[in-house]
């Protein structure tokens, strides 16, 4: 086990530790312009890159930006895989808003377990990283036990515990029993509960954000502390006037990471459910739904235009994130 | 910071590490409680909530192991090795050619591309699956080949590893390759021989977590392997939940446990380069 300090930085060569999220392309102008600023004129060199891009320009044709447009196309079509595609303009998109209850609710299921999840898994992420910044001791073996989860959290094996966890006879109703409170519901079989499991599951797997807090929180310079303490601030004012302020593009980074992610799980509900998204539909994540209409009943056309409105989401997610930052994080430039 | 402990420091300082304890004991508490009733007999699973098993018994693990549908475990353990070793292979490749291209070379296309790129780690699996899915049924690749699952990869299409690998060789220093290419070696060489190598922290990053994503994906091979001969563990151990009631519940944590040790070994071996990558990358992990 590596004994915590310097072991995230040592292997880079650049001796810049963990570049802030803004590299992901955040702050994009300034990164995709940060590369070779001199244009030396190698003839070389121009060709031959795209011999290097050639993998990756197949998979924007056949499996990233193709299909992306294929998806767009299909969206406005019905089709089944055995004939060919019929163009039926916005019937699709018509039909899911006014004619699909079960879209709206895998809406409504996928909103709460992303607004209710994420929210919490961060706050948690955020307190283990505070607790755990202060060079304590056994901070590698901390940060394993509780990165873990994150690691395995979207596995079927983690599903299948969960099941069992919260099942009729599982584990939870088994210790209430001990306690007397003999003949529970299972939390996976009531509607009231299911949701809430898998909630529960996904704020269990804040070991990733809290590992990018932890990054985040040594970029902190010690100086601003040390001011802080000279000023007299206390502990909740150095948090609120020092810490979240600089902490705040990392934070908004994983709240964008998260929401993306947890827009999208799929495994969990998955198994938990049998593949239904019950009981009565309760956990009919917007994933699982564009699966069965899909892969199930292979109404490609509707389930394209599924994706579509998905991809709106997660866009409109990510801008209003973006848009809402300006508001709140602080760039320390 | 390491300054002499005061005695209330000290005492505070216990005191965390007592609730920091408690809480991973908690968090991890499921996991160890599944473990222990993978050893022992299925019958006293919910006699006590403790994690020292009294009798061991390896008999879940015996039953559960040739309990799958068609090939069994072994079947699905092999499956999913040859699948991780072609992604493996497919990403370390297919990604550091094209990192190499946009961090080392210059094209005309490199800013739209490179914008193509950034936008493709933020694409949705979910919403370019069903025209991937037309794409090879219609060459007749769905149902028991591994292709659908390899060919994306040798494509380069996890734009997440290309980002890691280009902000990696940023951190290079140009003198090496330039020094190389004064030496009349062509931008081929300078890549395989000087620019590889440099590259192997990034590479050790990217074989990870293309390790466990690919080891614990359950979407696509869901969608494309459709009989149980080409199953992967995620598809055998959930085809093993709908079988629960004749097998029962010790085999199939004990599966569980199993399909989950290859992560564990890879967690324990490879810790600090995990930490490393999620906290430059910020991977979901």
């Amino acid at each position: 086990m590596q004994p915590g300090k310097g072991a995230t930085t040592r292997e880079r060569p650049d001796s810049r530790p963990a570049p802030p999220p803004e590299s992901l392309g955040f702050r994009s102008k300034s990164s995709v312009a940060a590369g070779p600023k001199k244009r030396t004129p190698r003839k070389k060199g121009i060709s031959s890159a795209y011999v290097f891009l050639t993998p990756w320009m197949l998979g924007l044709v056949f499996i990233t930006l193709g299909p992306l447009l294929a998806s767009l196309y299909l969206s406005f079509t019905d089709y089944d895989l055995l004939s060919s595609p019929n163009w039926i303009g916005f019937e699709n998109y018509r039909r899911m808003f006014t004619e699909d209850p079960r879209f709206l609710k895998s809406l409504a299921v996928t909103f709460t377990y992303v607004f209710v999840s994420v929210p919490l898994q961060l706050a948690l992420a955020l307190a283990l990283a505070l607790v755990l910044n202060k060079g304590i001791q056994g901070l590698a073996l901390y940060r394993s036990a509780f990165y873990l989860p994150s690691l395995i959290g979207g596995s079927v094996a983690v599903a299948i515990l969960w099941r069992q966890i919260f099942g009729g006879e599982g584990l939870v109703n088994e210790l209430l029993a001990t306690f007397g409170l003999e003949g529970m519901p299972g939390w996976i079989s009531n509607p009231q509960t299911a949701l809430g499991t898998l909630i529960i599951l996904n704020v269990w797997t804040f070991g990733s954000p809290m590992i990018i807090f932890l990054a985040g929180l040594r970029q902190i310079p010690a100086e601003l502390y040390e001011q802080g303490s000279i000023d007299g601030v206390g502990m909740f004012g150095r948090l609120r006037f020092i810490t979240l302020p600089m902490l705040s593009p990392i934070i908004f980074f994983n709240l964008v990471l998260q929401v993306i992610g947890s827009f999208q799980a799929f495994t969990p509900a998955f198994v938990v459910s049998g593949g239904t998204g019950g009981p009565v539909d309760s956990t009919l994540f917007y994933t699982l739904y564009l699966y069965e209409r899909g892969f199930i009943n292979f109404e490609m056309g509707y389930a394209s235009a599924l994706g579509a409105v998905l991809l709106v989401i997660i866009g409109v997610l990510t801008a209003l994130n973006f848009y809402a930052s300006k508001r709140w994080v602080h760039y320390n430039d | 910071m390491t300054s002499l402990l005061t005695a209330p420091t000290a005492a505070r300082l216990s005191f965390k590490h007592a609730g920091l304890i408690l809480f991973g004991l908690l968090m991890l508490y499921p996991l160890l409680w599944m473990l222990k009733s993978s050893f022992i007999p299925e019958s006293k699973i919910f006699d006590d909530f403790g994690l020292i098993p009294g009798e061991l018994t390896l008999e879940n693990y015996v039953k559960g192991w040739n309990s799958g549908e068609g090939i069994g475990f072994t079947g699905y353990f092999l499956n999913t090795f040859l699948i991780v070793a072609g992604s493996l292979i497919g990403n370390l490749l297919s990604c550091s050619l094209a990192a190499y291209a946009f961090a080392r070379l210059n094209f005309k296309l490199k800013t739209a591309f490179f914008a193509l790129m950034l936008a493709g780690i933020m694409l949705p699996y979910h919403v370019v699956a069903i025209p991937q899915y037309i794409l090879f049924s219609s060459t007749g690749l769905v149902g028991t080949t591994f292709l659908p699952l390899i060919i994306p990869k040798i494509l380069a299409v996890d734009a997440f590893f290309v980002f890691l690998m280009v902000q990696f060789l940023r951190g290079i220093p140009r003198e090496l390759d330039e020094a190389a290419s004064i030496d009349g070696a062509g931008p081929f060489r300078t890549f395989w021989a000087v620019i590889l190598p440099l590259m192997k922290p990034a590479l050790i990053t990217t074989t990870i977590f293309t390790f466990i994503w690919t080891w614990n994906d359950f979407f696509s091979p869901l969608i494309y392997l459709t009989v149980p001969e080409s199953y992967t563990v995620s598809l055998g151990l959930n085809s093993l939940v709908d079988s629960q009631t004749s097998s029962g519940l010790g085999p199939l944590f004990a599966m569980s446990v199993i399909t989950l040790v290859p992560v564990f070994l890879f967690f324990l071996f490879a810790q600090k380069h995990i930490v490393q990558g999620i906290a430059t990358t910020g991977s979901k992990g």
